[in-house]
């Protein structure tokens, strides 16, 4: 945000009342131009503005390759779904939840860290994908012989946020402007996203952040300069995890229904891949890949019909020419922009010296 | 380092090219590139959608719901439907959900942004379900070709319904039948840890302890896996006389094979999900006598089920996979239930769909008050000569009494 | 019959099948380091290219081992096409780039090679006709197949004829070369670009008959197969040591081993509780335990710098 607006604080703030009033109009404006769906993605891509910033912290400042993230989404998407449905007839409010949900996944963050401690580079990669799946073999399975999450059937019905009586799942009007549940469930995820970010960018100046990047960079330097490693790390995985958990709690809320098909090794790596090419550790970066890797494929979608236009007849079965354009697009965005789409100044100071 | 880049590109667009250029030819060009609509003055063009996964790995089963649906949409308008006196043009949206209940939200509003009146789909219930909410809330009808999730219809929407047999109604008639009629005492059990395999493989296994059949093993593998030796062993060890399996084809058909291979000599049992011309060919000479139960009447005595298979390989030049009967019949009862109502709005033929009395592919279509497919005959085939063969049905009068008086509720039929 | 034989005949099988895929994988990742995604694709295209010429060939007068002969080579030759050009397509010119950017390149590779597939071979599964009719033997109360034993025999032979060609040959030699460093064995002499294209070309060999090994013993062949195999393998890669031909081999079979008897025995042994639903949990705690025991794996050396 920074990088926009300069050092002029005038200039600055003006930037950031446009920013601000932009955000605040964005689902009426997408509504009218590009219709309902539209909002809709963009409400999934401010979960997944979450979901990438959480990653980041482990992945982008730590360097610990993490392939089994959205586990930490099942934990926090679980702890809401299991405790605010009628699974139990437990219908507890969001306020408690959604931080029980955080502290939840930090719980597990700790967990997956402790024994990993001593692993690098891709040896970590496979045990935190081992551990994204035995999390969702487990959601999958604890339906007998005690039901807890009632297996590959989900969890339906579950409550969507309300507070005195306002339900996020209802339609209210507001003089001209109607709200929907898109509509509403857009600004508590776009206050919980530009939360994520702040907290991100304040930990990237911070002590702690320092050190994380320090760790990335060279770990047994960090060692030597008397960085505790093992703490540091556990603590990075604890936050990313936190970002994960808070974002589950928000989508079972936002979906009434969940099951363990929402947490497989494909969403891991989606999310990874939006880390990865908007820029690992510039927050900047990661809010761009997340935003741009939630549009690319539903853009996509447009490109089959396009085909009847240009060429008078369907090549190609749109669904494959879909996914076929979104690999090469990973593939072309790398190879142009090896440090991402937005890279990190450490990383493409990096990226100078390396290919000297 | 950048020099290399425009080169890079074009190799990599070109080869592209090349594939795409070489790739399916057998897709039948979509009925509106055919006909530019030159009598569009009188005709009202009405946008049914669908929402199935067409990538990934269970991409094989939606494209054939696609298919089944295109079928359906082609017939009605080569013969040409008249709606409240207005001449109707159906048109097909199909959008890939990508099995995933993310994806399933934005595509079902992406279907109801551009204007569809009614939809088929989805395939998965972990899509149909989130989905279900969106299509209630836009007040448009929504019938499952496949999702057999028991919770599907039990959210209080007037908008689902599913033209599939769910969980409670084949399992008990397959356990019925493996244990009065071919005598096994002895059962294995396995499911593909699917909500669709472990629901029928639940439902089977509780109605088949009840009639004092001894369950010698409950076992699990999953709808990505080609090896099952190792439960298979475990089973052998256990010496069951027969095996039930819950799953789909890819797996039943290896899974076949693997029994011969190990020298498993017990009959082997299953679903409609593996009652496909896919099993026998991906099991080979091992199906012979594997068995399989699928709602309806025998094909041939259905009006115009033969028929349909026929003309479903001939336009596609594919056999049916699995569900592509039931979106045809999806289909069919949307256009049955707008002419009945006289009108396209779905708010009007809406309550039309819920009093279907359809006669389809698939058999006598009618709906309870739920949404679910009222008790249909099923019929249990067994795979001889390389076909499959009608064996029995058994008709919903004969199985309901006896379902209330003998099997104690799965634990699915609790939930209702 | 003796179930615990049987079992381990099973996960043997099972692991020869994880090892020949796995060895392809560890060898593209020591030397450049990097974790391949879209090397189980190419599997999968060895596979397809494969069912393509046995449908074509089954039925005529050409023999069955001819037939086999000519997958193989068919397979041998479009799969070691596709991972050269890969490699200098997509990889080469990420070389110098933060480690994860090829890991994303690999990523869509791997999607792309996918949705080619779906286009030329469909999407449905494929069923191999039945060109070999396996004879079944007994042996101590386990039942193998003649098919199950030449896999077996295959993924050792393989491994051996690997380890002796990077341990004893000149171009082995400058593999081990470009592995330990890149830019001093360019200073050698060594010409780096071809030695990884020349991995790659090996690597891409070894999945082209592992795909063959896949169709034939499953008989069942799809666009999206690579996907689970691909991470099978690399399951293995790592437990064994990642970059380690014998550490493949024995990280192959260890997991093969492994889900073959967590499949056959968790349910006896916890009483019912849990059942073969928990075979991959079992065998991701094998794999967390033997890491955490032995960072680098169990043959892995010193612990990569990489990092």
């Amino acid at each position: 945000m920074t990088v926009l607006a300069g050092n002029h604080p005038g200039l600055k703030r003006l930037a950031f009342t446009g920013v601000a009033v932009a955000l605040a109009v964005l689902p009426f404006l997408v509504d009218a131009t590009l219709g309902r769906t539209w909002v809709r993605i963009v409400d999934v891509a401010l979960l997944y503005v979450m979901l990438a910033l959480g990653l980041n912290i482990v992945v982008g400042f730590a360097g610990l390759l993490d392939l089994g993230y959205i586990a930490f989404f099942a934990v926090g998407a679980y702890s809401y779904a299991l405790l605010a449905s009628p699974q139990f007839d437990i219908h507890a409010s969001f306020l408690v939840l959604l931080p029980l949900g955080a502290f939840l996944a930090a719980v597990f963050g700790v967990l997956l860290g402790a024994p990993t401690l001593r692993l690098r580079g891709d040896y970590l990669a496979i045990v935190t994908l081992g551990f994204g799946e035995i999390i969702r073999i487990f959601l999958n399975n604890l339906n007998r012989p005690v039901n807890i999450t009632n297996g590959p059937l989900g969890i339906t019905l579950i409550d969507p946020i309300s507070l005195g009586g306002i339900s996020l799942s209802k339609t209210y009007a507001l003089g001209p402007l109607t709200f929907s549940p898109v509509h509403s469930y857009y600004y508590v995820f776009l206050l919980c996203a530009l939360a994520s970010i702040v907290i991100s960018v304040r930990l990237e100046d911070s002590r702690i952040g320092r050190a994380w990047i320090a760790i990335r960079e060279d770990e047994q330097a960090a060692k030597a300069m008397g960085i505790n490693t093992r703490d540091v790390k556990l603590l990075a995985f604890a936050m990313g995890a936190t970002f994960g958990g808070v974002a589950g709690g928000l989508f079972a809320s936002f979906q009434g229904f969940i099951s363990p098909e929402s947490f497989t090794l494909l969403d891991s790596i989606m999310v990874l891949c939006m880390v990865v090419l908007g820029g690992m550790g510039n927050v900047g970066g990661v809010v761009l890949g997340a935003a741009l890797l939630t549009a690319l494929p539903e853009a996509l979608r447009y490109v089959g019909p396009l085909q009847q236009a240009w060429f008078g007849q369907v090549l190609v079965d749109p669904s494959d020419l879909r996914m076929l354009m979104f690999g090469l697009a990973l593939v072309l965005m790398m190879l142009f922009r090896p440090a991402g789409l937005w890279p990190s100044k450490i990383r493409k100071r990096e990226l100078a010296t390396a290919a000297e | 380092m950048s020099r290399a880049h425009p080169l890079r590109l074009l190799v990599l667009g070109f080869a592209l090219l090349t594939l795409a250029a070489c790739g399916k030819k057998e897709e039948a060009p979509p009925p509106q590139a055919q006909a530019p609509a030159p009598q569009a003055a009188q005709e009202v063009v009405v946008k049914i959608g669908l929402a199935a996964p067409l990538t990934g790995p269970q991409a094989h089963i939606g494209q054939d719901i696609k298919n089944g649906a295109q079928l359906a949409i082609d017939d009605l308008n080569t013969r040409g439907v008249e709606i409240g006196g207005k001449k109707v043009r159906f048109q097909l949206i199909a959008e890939d959900d990508e099995a995933n209940p993310t994806k399933a939200t934005t595509v079902a509003q992406k279907l109801v942004d551009s204007g569809v009146v009614a939809v088929v789909g989805h395939f998965n219930s972990g899509a149909s379900i989130p989905a279900s909410k969106i299509y209630s809330d836009a007040g448009i009808p929504q019938i499952s070709p496949s999702s057999t999730n028991p919770k599907y219809t039990l959210q209080g929407f007037k908008t689902t319904f599913r033209v599939v047999a769910h969980d409670d109604q084949q399992g008990p008639v397959d356990a019925r039948f493996a244990v009065e009629k071919l005598g096994a005492k002895r059962i294995a059990v396995i499911d593909d840890s699917t909500a669709y395999g472990q629901g029928l493989a639940d439902a089977f296994a509780a109605t088949a302890k009840s009639l004092g059949a001894e369950i010698v093993a409950r076992e699990h593998t999953t709808d990505k896996d080609t090896d099952f030796k190792a439960i298979l062993t475990r089973i052998k060890g256990k010496n069951p006389d027969l095996v039930f399996f819950g799953g789909i084809d890819p797996q039943a058909g290896p899974m076949k094979k693997q029994m011969a291979e190990l020298g498993i000599n017990a009959k082997f049992m299953g679903g409609d999900g593996m009652q496909t011309p896919n099993f026998i060919k991906l099991a080979g000479e091992t199906a012979e006598g594997a068995m399989a139960s699928i709602p309806g009447l025998p094909k041939d005595k259905m009006p115009g089920g033969k028929e349909f298979l026929e003309r479903f390989k001939q336009k596609f030049g594919v056999e049916v996979e699995l569900f592509a009967p039931m979106a045809y019949d999806a289909v069919m009862v949307f256009a049955d239930s707008m002419k009945r109502a006289g009108s396209t709005d779905p708010a009007k033929f809406l309550p039309e769909v819920g009093k279907t009395q359809y006669q389809g592919v698939i058999g006598p279509i009618a709906f309870d008050e739920k949404g679910d497919l009222k008790d249909g005959p099923i019929t249990i085939y067994v795979v001889k000569n390389g076909q499959w063969e009608p064996l029995e049905t058994v008709t919903p009068t004969a199985a309901a009494p006896a379902k209330q008086a003998e099997a104690p509720a799965p634990p699915q039929a609790v939930q209702k | 019959m003796d179930v615990f034989l049987q079992q381990l005949v099973n996960g043997l099988i099972l692991g020869s099948i994880y090892a020949i895929v796995a060895l392809g994988y560890t060898m593209v990742y020591g030397i450049i380091g990097l974790i391949n995604f879209a090397h189980g694709d190419i599997v999968m295209v060895g596979a397809l290219v494969a069912w393509t010429v046995c449908t074509a060939l089954a039925g005529s007068a050409v023999p069955a081992p001819l037939i086999l002969l000519a997958a193989a080579g068919a397979a041998m030759v479009v799969c070691m096409t596709l991972g050269v050009s890969i490699e200098r397509v997509a990889y080469r010119p990420l070389r110098r780039a933060p480690r994860l950017a090829p890991l994303i390149t690999a990523i869509g590779m791997s999607i792309l090679l996918q949705y080619s597939a779906a286009l030329i071979w469909s999407k449905q599964y494929l069923a191999l006709p039945a060109i070999l009719q396996p004879t079944m033997y007994t042996v101590a109360g386990a039942t193998v197949t003649d098919l199950q034993v030449f896999i077996f025999l295959l993924a050792c032979a393989l491994m051996a004829a690997l380890a002796w060609f990077i341990k004893r040959t000149r171009i082995g030699k400058a593999m081990r070369a470009t592995e330990q460093n890149r830019d001093v064995a360019g200073l050698m002499g060594i010409d780096v670009n071809r030695i990884i294209a020349f991995t790659f070309l090996v690597g891409s060999g070894l999945a082209a008959i592992a795909g063959l090994m896949v169709i034939l013993y499953y008989g069942i062949g799809h666009y999206f197969m690579g996907f689970m195999l691909g991470l099978k393998a690399f399951t293995a890669a790592v437990l064994g040591g990642i970059g380690k031909v014998n550490g493949a081999m024995l990280g192959g079979m260890l997991l093969g081993v492994v889900e073959a008897l967590a499949s056959g025995y968790i349910g006896d042994l916890t009483g019912g509780w849990l059942g073969s639903n928990y075979r991959d949990v079992f065998a991701f705690l094998v794999l967390v335990l033997v890491l955490v025991l032995r960072p680098s794996g169990l043959i892995g050396g010193p612990v990569s710098e990489r990092a």
